[in-house]
């Protein structure tokens, strides 16, 4: 054990990349190099961020036809889409949490998806459709982990006046919601795209 | 002969009046426009969304329906009403349960769960619109007409 450890030192001190990378520099100022590597840290966060922002956007969610076929069609007839006061929940606002560490573990998770657009999984209505079941389920077990957190970016409960609803909506958020009993995608399923067959979904039959 | 063409020429001019007078009366569902004229839509109408039981007019009346029932899937994947007003749901969301009758299939045999003839539920439930009707309702309840002076007045129609 520790001889392989030794070995292993011996290899990186004696691996050449690695000892000039040690080296302290011969040509290049302190400052140069202090100051430069401020100014490409710069850049490049800018740059990351630019494309990582460019990725959460309804536009890019339906160039590809699989998004713009099928959910963003069904999203259409929603209330998330068009209402009486024009503001509009788009794909990420829904989809990506907004929280800096989750957005970049579901971007992570989202490169199953290229995975996916590159090889046709769902290519066509029909591919869509027989997987709609397990798309919901995927997406229905994320939003009940993180108890609803992409509902909870625009509709708190702190913030949910009861009077202003109608009786039997807020007896039902006083029931369930405000007790933690249940989160917001237990009871809203199917607001903003079709359902698959609910058949064994707690809470349909 | 001409007498003959002039008694028949006089004899429909009634006619004529009273289809004149009667196409006036008749209700204009496309309203005062002659049909030659494209007219704009009239504005969608506001459902009631009240949650107050709607008493029905006759007791075998489908219930109408005292909510929104804007999205609800009723296709053949999901029943969101069934979510509430099947009788397993009913503690839950304090629903009235769907009728004894939609549990039997059309001989009366009871069965374990809605019956598919009973599947589409807004083929008979509809909500309802304060819309002003285009035609006035004369509809009189059976017990006005066998106790009218036991009834009290409706509120709405």
């Amino acid at each position: 054990m520790a001889a392989g450890i030794a070995r292993a030192w011996g290899w990186f001190r004696g691996n050449s990349l690695i000892r000039t990378a040690l080296k302290p520099p011969v040509y290049l100022s302190l400052a140069f190099l202090t100051l430069g590597g401020f100014v490409a840290g710069v850049a490049f966060w800018g740059a990351f961020n630019t494309a990582l922002e460019a990725t959460n956007t309804e536009q890019f969610c339906v160039s590809c036809h699989e998004m713009e076929a099928n959910v963003f069609e069904e999203l259409k007839g929603t209330i998330h889409f068009t209402n009486r006061s024009g503001v509009r929940a788009t794909c990420p606002d829904c989809h990506v949490p907004h929280n800096w560490t989750d957005k970049i573990a579901r971007k992570m998770q989202a490169s199953k998806e290229v995975w996916g657009h590159i090889f046709g999984s769902i290519d066509t209505r029909e591919k869509f459709l027989s997987m709609r079941k397990h798309l919901a389920e995927r997406e229905w077990e994320r939003m009940k982990a993180n108890d609803s957190l992409e509902c909870r970016n625009c509709h708190s409960s702190e913030s949910m006046d009861l009077t202003k609803q109608n009786p039997r909506a807020a007896s039902a958020h006083e029931r369930f919601l405000f007790t933690s009993e249940k989160t917001c995608i237990d009871c809203h399923k199917g607001i903003a795209h079709r359902l698959p067959n609910m058949s064994g979904v707690p809470g349909w039959q | 002969m001409r007498r003959g063409i002039f008694a028949c020429l006089v004899g429909i001019v009634p006619f004529l009046a009273a289809g004149a007078i009667f196409a006036q009366d008749a209700p204009r569902l496309r309203g005062p426009e002659p049909f030659t004229k494209e007219t704009p839509a009239p504005p969608m109408q506001r459902q009631v969304t009240n949650d107050v039981r709607v008493r029905r007019n006759y007791p075998d009346q489908p219930p109408v329906i005292p909510h929104s029932i804007e999205g609800y899937a009723v296709d053949l994947n999901a029943n969101k009403c069934m979510s509430c007003h099947a009788r397993k749901f009913t503690q839950e969301s304090q629903a009235p349960m769907i009728s004894i009758t939609h549990y039997q299939d059309r001989v009366g045999n009871t069965l374990g769960g809605l019956a598919p003839r009973r599947y589409v539920c807004v083929a008979c439930h509809v909500p309802q619109t304060d819309a002003k009707p285009l035609v006035e309702n004369i509809f009189t309840d059976m017990d006005a007409l066998a106790e009218p002076e036991r009834q009290p007045q409706r509120g709405r129609h």
